[in-house]
């Protein structure tokens, strides 16, 4: 094995279970040392893939290798790694430090080395001084870190986390993401989280791998997915607000690529990429919608509004907007930020993207594109 | 003082006795009087016609220290717990994790289990009578299948006892069961997964994680079947009568046969009042001694 190859090597795995639930042909490389945030929405598989990784659920077929290592039907145990459970599952009836020393008393580790760890372990999640509480007797921010500190007293080189933020309040939140970050980076081990929340994933992870019904919608670093979703789904699901997806029959002809019939087409749009005018006559061009509502969060407004034939876009404007429900306004955007994908298989029209972009700086509205260069991702 | 808030106050003072008089009111006449009663009561001698009751200060007790067949009884009754408490709760600990374990026909195996203790004690007692019966017996069937000669299980005083206590086990470790079960499912499975996690393997788990949450159920199991073990007595009036030789009678029975076959209640009441005693000293040492060692949530 070379530095080069993956530490986590998870190989056309499927796990399906009776509700029809699970993964299918799942394939992923992690790297060593790298934050991998596993995202979807519930059911689409990410704690299954998590739990295959952890061997508390086996592959129906398929192969996994941690750090080279085929450990498909490795128990759990042997793999040298430690979880983080949504639910920390911190054993009731024992104390803080009996709970981080768990695993080294069942391995039946040399005293005095418990003694160091237990002590480093809780220097490092600032536990000092609970040692001898209950798990009852902590707020949820502190057993959150008695289950942080258990994952990482061991010295696995590979920590799992199940959605491990999910029952912090958002403040709190916010404060333990950048702790787990930073404590991934200096350790120099590789994370694997599960979550739902997109912020969460986008603001921790190097990479993020998007799941959706069993299978990758999309991997990438945040920016990549943010910027170029690969598929609606992905484009819908990461960015908040979401991005809007209107079917293109919906807009002017004008703005749309050319080459494609309208029909086959979703357009998306991020909200902080839509421009706003009470003034039809002042623009070139824009699809007229009506105010809806909107929302005053300090340093900008989100302004949602109804399109006709559309479930509606939301604006996302810089400041203070004050615009009352009703109102008529027309919608225009820089073309190079609309998004194009297939209205069939939500996936990303690269071509139609490019070319789009294409038309605007070339200024002509007639320019075409053979259809033989156009090409679907 | 705020009229108000001491009005309040009282008023809160009333509804907390209200709550309480129903239930207070009932045990006062089905067990604080009847208990209260049966200590005056054992205060005097035996009244006839003739020689009308009068006060006899302890002397009912010391006649039952007296009497050898108290030394057998209670004897009798210490091992029939000794035997039946532990043994019954670690059958019902075994069942109890069998079937709380992804088995097929879970529900059925947890209705087998369950079964003893939906029937009557009576019931179950004729049932064993018929497994007991030497030569016919299901019993003496299978020994006797390997040659053994037949038994008279329940005649004879060495096994008396212990047939007795093979009997009551059966009927309430499946009633014990039910209580582990409900414990065992409120334990989340991520215990189970964080300790397979961290190396434990399934004995590590039961000692270590499982043990000791279920500690306060196995203390209410503990005190239920203590008290059975005085209390539960059914099965004695059709298998055993007490006999051979009062090789079988416990304290309850023997109580009962004092009272309402020898009309002697002073000393049957005497007799009770020092179950009571001893019954309410182990209490108060197993909540003292293992409260301070168990987890409740």
């Amino acid at each position: 094995m070379t530095a080069q190859s993956p530490f986590i090597e998870i190989h056309s795995v499927s796990r399906v279970f009776n509700g029809g639930n699970g993964v299918h042909d799942l394939s992923i490389d992690i790297p060593r040392g790298s934050f991998v945030v596993l995202l979807g929405p519930s059911g689409c598989g990410k704690s299954t893939t998590l739990r295959l990784i952890a061997g508390l659920e086996t592959a129906d077929q398929g192969l996994i290798r941690i750090d080279g290592k085929d450990v498909t039907n490795t128990p759990p145990s042997k793999r040298g790694l430690s979880m983080v459970f949504q639910s920390y599952a911190l054993f009731p009836h024992l104390s803080v430090a009996e709970n981080i020393i768990f695993g080294l008393k069942v391995r039946k580790t040399d005293k005095e080395e418990i003694k160091t760890r237990l002590a480093e372990a809780l220097s490092v999640t600032g536990l000092e001084g609970c040692e001898d509480r209950k798990p009852s007797e902590l707020s949820g921010g502190q057993r959150q870190r008695v289950a942080l500190a258990r994952a990482i007293v061991a010295g696995h080189p590979l920590c799992l986390m199940d959605e491990p933020l999910s029952n912090l309040d958002a403040k709190l939140r916010h404060a333990v993401r950048k702790d787990i970050r930073d404590l991934q980076q200096r350790l120099g081990i590789t994370v694997v989280y599960v979550t739902h929340d997109q912020t969460e994933a986008m603001s921790m992870a190097d990479i993020v791998i998007l799941m959706k019904d069993g299978r990758i919608e999309q991997a990438g670093d945040p920016a990549e997915l943010y910027l170029q979703p690969a598929t609606a789904f992905a484009a819908g699901f990461v960015g908040s607000p979401p991005m809007a997806l209107l079917p293109a029959t919906a807009l002017p002809n004008d703005v749309l690529p050319s080459g494609f019939p309208p029909k086959d087409l979703t357009f998306g749009i991020r909200p902080e990429d839509l421009n706003l005018s009470t003034d039809p006559a002042s623009e070139a061009w824009g699809i007229s919608a009506t105010v809806t509502g909107s929302e005053f969060l300090g340093a900008e407004t989100f302004v949602y509004v109804a399109i006709a034939g559309t479930d509606g876009a939301t604006a996302r404007l810089p400041g203070r907007v004050h615009i009352s429900p009703g109102t008529e306004v027309s919608l225009s955007w820089v073309r190079a930020a609309a998004h194009w994908f297939d209205r069939e298989t939500g996936l990303r029209h690269a071509q139609a993207t490019t070319d789009i972009a294409a038309q605007e700086t070339s200024q002509t509205t007639e320019f075409q594109t053979s259809p033989s260069t156009v090409s679907t991702l | 003082m705020n009229e108000m808030a001491q009005l309040q106050k009282r008023r809160l003072a009333l509804y907390g006795w209200m709550l309480a008089a129903p239930a207070l009111a009932l045990m006062s006449l089905f067990a604080f009087y009847p208990a209260i009663a049966t200590l005056w009561h054992s205060l005097f001698t035996r009244g006839t016609t003739r020689r009308p009751s009068v006060f006899a200060g302890l002397d009912n007790y010391s006649d039952l220290f007296a009497d050898p067949t108290f030394w057998t009884v209670a004897s009798n009754n210490l091992i029939y717990a000794g035997i039946t408490i532990p043994v019954s709760i670690f059958f019902a600990l075994a069942m109890a994790l069998w079937a709380n374990a992804h088995i097929p026909a879970r529900s059925f195996v947890r209705s087998a289990y369950f079964t003893p203790t939906i029937l009557p004690m009576i019931a179950a007692a004729n049932l064993w009578l018929f497994f007991y019966t030497p030569d016919l017996g299901v019993i003496d069937q299978i020994t006797g299948f390997f040659g053994a000669e037949p038994t008279n299980w329940l005649g004879q005083p060495e096994t008396a006892l212990a047939s007795i206590i093979i009997v009551t086990i059966w009927k309430e470790s499946g009633f014990f069961m039910i209580f582990y079960l409900a414990a065992l499912q409120t334990i989340p499975p991520d215990l189970r997964e964080a300790a397979r996690i961290e190396g434990a393997g399934r004995w590590t788990y039961t000692r270590r994680i499982l043990l000791p949450l279920l500690m306060p159920t196995t203390i209410f199991v503990f005190v239920n079947a203590m008290i059975n073990s005085v209390k539960l007595i059914d099965h004695l009036f059709i298998l055993t009568k007490g006999g051979p030789n009062n090789a079988s009678k416990l304290i309850l029975y023997w109580i009962w046969e004092m009272a309402f076959a020898y009309f002697d209640s002073p000393h049957a009441a005497a007799m009770t009042i020092l179950v009571l005693l001893t019954l309410g000293i182990v209490a108060v040492i197993q909540f003292r001694l293992v409260e301070k060692r168990t987890h409740y949530r």
